[in-house]
């Protein structure tokens, strides 16, 4: 069970070592604000979805099942899209688009697939929280650094002062796609001194 | 008329460019883009989809409002792309079999890709309604699909340049096909300041 959640945290963290659910990782995390609400509402979505998907797994049969998970799926997002316009309508504003393309992020349909179709309802539900952390988590770390770089702010919370210059291009677009080259560069690099390190002990 | 359609177009292929841009179909760019060739055939089966994709939504959506059941939009979108990419696989399989063939996996790739779902959704916020909101949500589908094209087929032109250049070892693979990205996305930056 442990090992189920670590998994999705480090090993098989699903943007830095499985580059899935790209688009909103690299649209949404101008600031480290909109990184956490994009990964706990996909987060509430993959462990819903995947509790559901793994209860219905005996009766959905083989050659439909793909539909039936997006369905299930695009009703678990539905809700959460009403829920985040009802109670955190600022949460809702600065998503925008982006929280009804939950439904076509490849994580979801990926583990719905890969573990809740294979696996019982509490395991499903392990993997779904491990998994969505570890997205929460890599959407902060991308939406901090863009955040404290680009705008000098971190939570909103200004960090340098007024003399401070913004790297303005850091929450423009590049600014994403070069954020994540960078941490996937230094998370390759880390892994190959461990290789390393390995082979000498 | 036209006037407007050829703002609405140049839009969505430059300035608010799908892949580079606003960050849609981001997938399939990094994922289908090492081959020129391919990368051509994917543009083209995005192209073809999105612009029936456009077509159809914009008549799901007058449905959706006639019974007041705007709530649905998600669902209703998802299954309707899903649907439509598996008739144009069925149709393309035995009408077009030399296209079918080129295309090959790409074609079922399309329902995830979020491009698709995107247009569809940007439609209707978008042009919701307005006049002519059919055929503008057409263009602006068709055009959406090209700007996907041209970033991918650019992108593919780089990567395979990429592949014969001297990169240190830790910025191999995804890293460097990430800040290559980045650079194409600065390029892209530029048509911000058109103006009409």
């Amino acid at each position: 069970m442990k090992k189920t959640f670590l998994n999705g945290i480090f090993k098989e963290n699903p943007t830095f070592a499985l580059f899935l659910g790209m688009c909103p990782t690299l649209a949404v995390t101008t600031a480290a604000f909109n990184g956490v609400g994009m990964g706990l509402s996909t987060m509430a979505v993959l462990i819903c979805s995947n509790i559901f998907i793994s209860l219905l797994r005996k009766f959905i049969p083989e050659k439909v099942r793909i539909a039936a998970y997006v369905v299930v799926i695009a009703s678990f997002v539905t809700v959460v899209e009403m829920a985040l316009k009802a109670y955190a309508p600022a949460v809702s504003e600065s998503l925008g688009l982006y929280i009804p393309l939950i439904v076509v992020n490849c994580i979801i349909l990926g583990r719905a697939e890969a573990f809740a179709s294979k696996n019982g309802a509490l395991a499903s539900a392990v993997d779904g929280l491990g998994m969505g952390l570890g997205f929460t988590l890599a959407l902060t770390l991308i939406g901090s650094v863009r955040e404290i770089l680009g705008a000098g702010t971190f939570f909103g919370i200004s960090l340098f002062g007024e003399s401070f210059q913004p790297v303005t291009i850091m929450i423009l677009p590049p600014g994403a796609f070069l954020t994540l080259g960078i941490i996937v560069m230094v998370i390759n690099i880390i892994s190959a001194k461990k290789k390393g390190a390995d082979k000498v002990a | 008329m036209l006037r407007e359609f050829v703002i609405i177009s140049i839009g969505a292929i430059l300035i608010q460019n799908f892949v580079l841009v606003q960050f849609l179909g981001i997938c399939p760019f990094l994922g289908v883009s090492k081959k020129v060739e391919t990368a051509l055939g994917m543009g083209f089966a995005v192209v073809f989809v999105m612009a029936c994709a456009s077509a159809i939504t914009w008549a799901v959506q007058q449905l959706l409002v006639l019974f007041h059941i705007e709530y649905l939009q998600t669902i209703a979108f998802i299954l309707v792309i899903a649907v439509l990419v598996q008739f144009v696989e069925m149709f393309l399989q035995k009408s077009i079999p030399a296209l079918y063939n080129s295309l090959g996996i790409y074609l079922p790739l399309i329902t995830t890709n979020c491009a698709v779902l995107g247009v569809a959704i940007v439609n209707i916020t978008k042009f919701g309604g307005a006049e002519l909101s059919f055929l503008k949500s057409l263009v602006y589908g068709t055009s959406a699909g090209l700007g996907f094209t041209l970033a991918i087929v650019l992108f593919a032109g780089v990567r395979e340049r990429l592949e014969s250049s001297d990169i240190p070892e830790f910025l191999k693979g995804m890293p460097i096909t990430l800040i290559t990205a980045s650079l194409l996305s600065i390029a892209f930056m530029g048509f911000s300041g058109l103006s009409f």
